[in-house]
């Protein structure tokens, strides 16, 4: 086909022959209409809803620090910890762009777990948005990499340390744990090496997997379209013009919510910035400013305070704990026989697994250091099937019955606590009360699709609930 | 006459060889670069023998030399010390040090006091902990405190998860750590220089 360029009048402006011009030759305009500017979101969002907008925002302050801190840390074990203090003390505003980036590590999962807690409410991850929920759960994956990589560059001892703990956690798997964690390591213990490699993912690799990874999930989104709390298809009722009726562009109406919703996070970020960064020890934690020493491990030891729900679960599993979760999975198979019209290929499938996994908790087999390292895994992963483990005919929390509210309030009140625990010392009483989270966190999920369709559920209406403001 | 052509065999057939090759040549790159993160030579290359000067280790006191980027604690126990091993035989999961962590227990060494015979009294061990790694700090102090039992016998308590460890290193029952500290193998020089990584079969 020949190249047919629209043609404009003459006095046009020179703004919009210079638009023409690149239209005519990439799809400038047309990517903007779809992905913001004719982008018809529904009206009835609410204050859960800025989370994207904001989590969007925390990338660009963290990519734009990082490249400054680049310029002036050195990757190396030897200089590393005084190459942060040197940004802190002598390099002008320093402190300020390294602030912005640690604080803004914490505010992203923050950010992001706010994000996610939405989509438990509104069903955000359910037919057809599973794409849009499983790209989001790869960002958090990436999320959590890229947050540990950078943890290591400070050189500190909790960096240090942190590492080794982390490193030492795919020791635990059978016959190729050890070499694997060499491997990660390049070295025996955890050296220069190391923090050269994990400069290199924290700096490059995971950042550009990351912005992949967003650019689809915003693709996919705006493909789909978007949920809301009413969890209702805002396209099943178009208007006359093709638009969804209940829709409204996000360009000008949620460009200037969410221009309201950033000045809002960047009041409080600035607070913390300029008040709390340290947030009592919870965004930058007091050891790392020790520098690292390979020979002693601080007192008290705790990752950053958005990975210790998991850390929680990991340090719940002893050997004493493996008798309760293999009674667990034989109680979880035969409510599986019993209850479920799944084809019999597949119930003995599961009872098979299942079989081997008790098997593998015998005393003398595998030993609760790898299994917790599953379950720590396993409580993250567990995320990724929300979409098909969740029965309930309505997506939004509005229209379920009463006690499923309850439900997430259980289950929002575990996942602190195991968070709250994580960051303290380990105790007996400690360890009883995370074991019994970590037991409500994998029963939140596994047993899902029974509760999930459960009780009387409530008429959901046709059109979104709004009212004009 | 239809726009569909007839696959020609012979095109079809060098298509697959050239991508076959190409794929080979993918992967022998991908296989370099994930060799990159091997350890390299000069990592392999560190990791002598240390010799430690233990004149001044005075009876209860400990001193944490570095091998192989490693802790290795020297610890000089006392009598009573010594006597708490026999307390906790039947509390500590693997008492006779059956299962290894990275070492075997030498043979020259005693199956409770971890030691060696001559030496009884003085206790060389790896301080990391066999669950994720971290390096247990002392707790030499018997009796109740906090995060650790009532009737505590003196130890090493691990800050991470929590493990503990009696006076001769082995773990107790029930806690995340499987194994018991590792002792490298090491001679005594003279009554008061030992090496460690290294005996007298050679170096570890």
């Amino acid at each position: 086909m020949a190249f047919v360029e629209k043609k404009l009048p003459a006095d046009a402006p020179v703004v919009d022959k210079a638009l023409n011009w690149v239209d005519s030759r990439f799809p400038l305009t047309k990517l903007w209409n779809d992905q913001w500017g004719k982008y018809y979101a529904p009206k009835n969002f609410n204050f859960w809803y800025i989370f994207g907008s904001l989590a969007m925002l925390v990338l660009v302050i963290q990519i734009v620090t990082g490249i400054f801190l680049v310029m002036h840390y050195k990757p190396d074990a030897t200089l590393a910890f005084a190459s942060v203090e040197y940004i802190m003390r002598d390099v002008p505003w320093g402190w300020l762009v390294r602030y912005m980036h640690s604080t803004g590590a914490s505010a992203f999962f923050i950010v992001v777990y706010l994000h996610m807690a939405r989509a438990f409410m509104y069903g955000s991850y359910r037919k057809p948005r599973e794409l849009i929920w499983l790209f989001g759960f790869a960002i958090f994956l990436c999320l959590m990499a890229e947050a540990f990589f950078g943890y290591l560059l400070p050189w500190g001892q909790m960096s240090y340390w942190g590492a080794q703990v982390i490193v030492n956690l795919f020791g635990a798997i059978p016959f190729i744990g050890p070499d694997l964690s060499l491997w990660i390591r390049g070295d025996y213990v955890v050296s220069d090496a190391t923090l050269n490699r994990f400069f290199s993912f924290h700096v490059i690799a995971i950042p550009l997997v990351l912005l992949g990874l967003v650019m689809a999930h915003l693709i996919a989104l705006h493909e789909v379209g978007s949920n809301n709390p009413d969890g209702i298809e805002i396209k099943e009722n178009l208007g006359p013009d093709g638009h969804p009726l209940d829709g409204v562009p996000s360009h000008p109406y949620y460009t200037f919510h969410d221009i309201f919703g950033v000045t809002v996070f960047l009041t409080l970020f600035s607070a913390v910035i300029f008040f709390a960064p340290e947030m009592g020890g919870y965004f930058l934690e007091y050891n790392n400013f020790i520098p690292a020493d390979s020979l002693k491990t601080p007192p008290h030891i705790a990752p950053t305070w958005y990975f210790t729900p998991f850390y929680s679960i990991l340090r719940a599993t002893t050997s004493e704990f493996l008798f309760v979760i293999q009674a667990g999975i034989a109680a979880y198979v035969g409510l599986i026989f019993l209850t479920t019209k799944l084809p019999q290929m597949i119930k003995f499938a599961i009872a098979g697994a299942a079989l081997l996994a008790i098997a593998g908790m015998m005393p003398g087999a595998l030993d609760a250091k790898f299994w917790g390292v599953v379950l720590f895994g396993g409580s993250v992963v567990i995320l990724a099937f929300l979409p098909w483990i969740d029965l309930s005919p309505v997506k939004s929390i509005r229209y379920r019955p009463d006690w499923h509210k309850l439900v997430y309030i259980v289950f929002a009140i575990t996942f602190v606590t195991l968070g709250y625990l994580g960051v303290q010392p380990p105790s007996p009483i400690r360890e009883r009360i995370s074991q019994v989270c970590a037991i409500i966190y994998f029963s939140f999920f596994l047993l899902m699709p029974w509760w999930s369709a459960m009780g009387t559920f409530k008429p959901v209406p046709k059109r979104v609930t709004f009212t004009p403001h | 006459m239809s726009n569909e052509k007839q696959v020609d065999s012979g095109r079809r057939g060098l298509l697959v060889a050239t991508c076959a090759a190409g794929g080979v040549a993918g992967l022998a790159t991908a296989g370099a670069l994930v060799s990159t993160f091997q350890p390299s030579e000069r990592a392999k290359a560190a990791g002598a023998p240390v010799e430690v000067d233990i004149s001044a280790l005075k009876p209860g006191e400990m001193t944490t030399v570095e091998w192989r980027g490693k802790p290795v604690w020297i610890l000089k126990r006392t009598p009573e010390m010594l006597s708490s091993l026999a307390k906790t035989e039947d509390k500590v999961a693997d008492p006779e040090s059956k299962k290894p962590y990275t070492m075997e227990l030498p043979e020259y060494c005693d199956k409770q006091t971890r030691s060696r015979k001559e030496h009884g009294d003085l206790l060389i061990a790896v301080g990391i902990c066999s669950h994720l790694g971290c390096s247990p700090g002392s707790k030499f102090q018997p009796g109740p405190q906090p995060s650790l039992p009532d009737d505590w016998q003196g130890g090493f308590l691990c800050p991470c998860h929590g493990s503990t460890f009696d006076l001769a290193g082995r773990v107790y029952k029930n806690k995340p750590a499987p194994q018991n500290l590792d002792v490298p193998r090491h001679m005594f020089l003279s009554d008061t220089k030992i090496i460690i990584g290294k005996d007298e079969k050679g170096e570890a």
